[in-house]
């Protein structure tokens, strides 16, 4: 067991679990948890455990997947620079109203990662300084790469405003 | 769930009544300094900068749903279209990510040829990057030395694949076809010319009077930003972090290659500086192509039939009833391959950065997500950092350094 699951188990007993799969190691922490622990936790693992780099931050949504008993999840792709060392933690959160903590606060590349995670699966992020639509138009209503959403869409393009020549 | 009212792009704070000459210029999204389809909303003071908003989404075209609509081999044909500048790169990386959920090891001649046409799609990046921004800047002709030399990397992809732009020339477990001797012999030509072209682009801007006062201290992007913000491949190593993913996490060919070729770094951070690590790593790039080409491994390119992980050749399809049923049951939606229901992230050192791709699966043949991790996005996150106190005319020079591909970025 690497030095840094040891910190991680003595500082957040019982606040996380671990897995792996091929080289991906990963801390899963749940979605009652989330909201107290995962900046904590994520904190300790960048000035603690050296992981001071955050490759990567994606959203998925689990609804209907096989074995899943959370919805969305948002994983943290972290990254050691000095010894080359990664990990991934990995938040889950649930309808109705999805909503992790921030970490735009450890990490200022994480803005815009987290505002693509808000625009297409509708999480929100909590302290985040500045939660907008990016990929999206503003006035789109729906959250595209959610699972119940159509691949071919529920027909936005039809309802968009036109604007004549006149009004521009 | 419906948004509230949309948010104003611009804060209307800055605009106070005691700064009312302040003037709000909408750069793009179609400027022919901005290359691709992005916008930036620039407040300026006069010519200084005061605040640049980056609004992005204009190319957004939902690949990452698409991604969880086709099957792992008709998904490359997307994948080329994120940096369509080195589109084989992201082939390579998507199959990286892939292959390690499949538990798949390529064959040593696939990883050779993966090797080799990822390297020439870098340098075929950089170039158009160094090229592009010495057209930004007022430096024409290194911009049609450059593109010279990306034709040449064309018509090796296009000898190998059948197609110059986007190739979709990996498989999973190995390539769409072998490739001949005529690609090699290509390469090796290359190999041999690109030297002088590498020395005619140096003459031309490094030393240029122009070039150099546009660009040297111009967005400087410290270490501890760079990590801070996420920065990756020659954006971040021009500001002195050694992060190189071919070194770090060696994939395909690059444990065997590793003495060819040395990680570029540079100390300024400044779009400078960041040139020059591009031209740096196009000569290391030269290197790991030349070590490489000469030391391709014969046998089989892709992994053995067996597995039942590859699309038969023809032959074997239409001769063999094994071949033929592996055929179907690769083509067939209720078939294809068989997939652990589990994740995996799997990334390698692009052009631009780090490109991975975060891939959930179900245990059917496509992927459940097909999270990207697009190292434009993240490098144009930083733009209004590095525009902080700059005039107008940095923005081409900054822009052009951080090489912003709006298909990658906007997906």
């Amino acid at each position: 067991m690497p030095a840094y699951l040891d910190t991680l188990t003595a500082k957040f007993p019982g606040a996380f679990a671990t897995s792996e799969f091929r080289d991906n190691r990963r801390v899963l922490v749940s979605a009652e948890r989330a909201g107290e622990v995962l900046v904590p936790l994520l904190r300790c693992l960048k000035d603690e455990c050296g992981f001071d780099y955050l490759a990567e931050l994606g959203g998925v949504d689990y609804l209907n997947y096989p074995g899943a008993t959370d919805r969305y999840a948002v994983v943290y792709g972290l990254a050691n620079t000095a010894n080359a060392e990664r990990l991934f933690v990995k938040a889950f959160a649930n309808d109705p109203d999805p909503e992790l903590p921030s970490v735009v606060d450890l990490w200022r590349g994480a803005e815009w990662m987290e505002r693509e995670v808000f625009d297409l699966y509708g999480v929100r992020f909590a302290g985040h300084p500045d939660l907008r639509r990016i990929l999206m138009p503003h006035e789109f209503a729906a959250h595209p790469l959610r699972k119940d959403y159509p691949l071919r869409g529920y027909g936005e393009r039809h309802n968009f405003r036109s604007v004549t020549r006149a009004e521009s | 769930m419906p948004l509230e009212a949309a948010t104003p792009v611009v804060d209307e704070d800055i605009a106070g009544a005691d700064r009312e000459y302040l003037y709000t210029l909408n750069y793009g999204p179609q400027h022919p300094a901005t290359h691709t389809t992005l916008r930036l909303i620039l407040t300026l003071d006069g010519e200084t900068v005061v605040k640049a908003v980056p609004d992005i989404g204009f190319l957004h075209s939902g690949f990452e749903k698409l991604g969880e609509d086709l099957d792992f081999n008709q998904y490359v044909t997307i994948v080329d279209r994120m940096n369509y500048i080195s589109p084989f790169a992201n082939e390579c990386a998507w199959f990286e990510a892939v292959e390690k959920l499949l538990g798949v090891e390529p064959t040593p001649r696939c990883k050779y040829l993966r090797t080799i046409l990822a390297e020439l799609a870098r340098i075929s990046d950089h170039l158009l990057c160094v090229g592009a921004v010495g057209l930004d800047l007022g430096a024409l002709t290194a911009f049609l030395y450059a593109f010279n030399q990306r034709e040449k990397v064309y018509d090796i992809m296009e000898s190998a694949s059948g197609q110059r732009f986007h190739p979709s020339f990996c498989r999973v477990g190995g390539l769409m076809n072998d490739i001949t001797d005529d690609v090699v012999a290509k390469v090796r030509a290359f190999v041999k010319t690109f030297p002088k072209a590498h020395a005619d682009l140096t003459r031309l801007l490094n030393r240029n009077r122009i070039f150099v006062d546009r660009t040297k201290g111009i967005g400087v992007l410290t270490r501890d930003e760079a990590i801070n913000m996420s920065c990756s491949g020659p954006v971040a190593r021009a500001s002195g972090v050694t992060r190189d993913l071919r070194k770090d996490e060696p994939y395909l060919a690059y444990p065997d290659l590793q003495d060819s070729f040395k990680v570029v770094c540079a100390k300024g951070g400044d779009c400078y500086n960041r040139y020059l690590v591009r031209m740096g790593e196009m000569a290391e790039s030269l290197n790991i192509i030349k070590a490489a080409v000469e030391n391709i491994p014969g046998g089989p390119v892709n992994v053995d039939l067996e597995d039942k992980l590859t699309i038969p050749d023809k032959q074997a399809t239409y001769r063999s009833i094994e071949g033929l049923i592996q055929h179907f049951e690769l083509f067939m939606w209720n078939r294809r391959w068989e997939t652990p229901v589990e994740e995996v992230y799997g990334a390698q050192e692009t052009a631009n950065g780090e490109l991975g791709f975060y891939v959930v699966a179900d245990g059917s043949g496509r992927a459940w997500r097909a999270r990207t991790r697009p190292p434009s996005l993240i490098h144009f996150s930083i733009f209004p950092h590095l525009m902080e106190g700059h005039q107008i005319s940095d923005v081409p020079a900054i822009l052009g350094s951080l090489n912003i591909i709006a298909a990658e970025l906007d997906r």
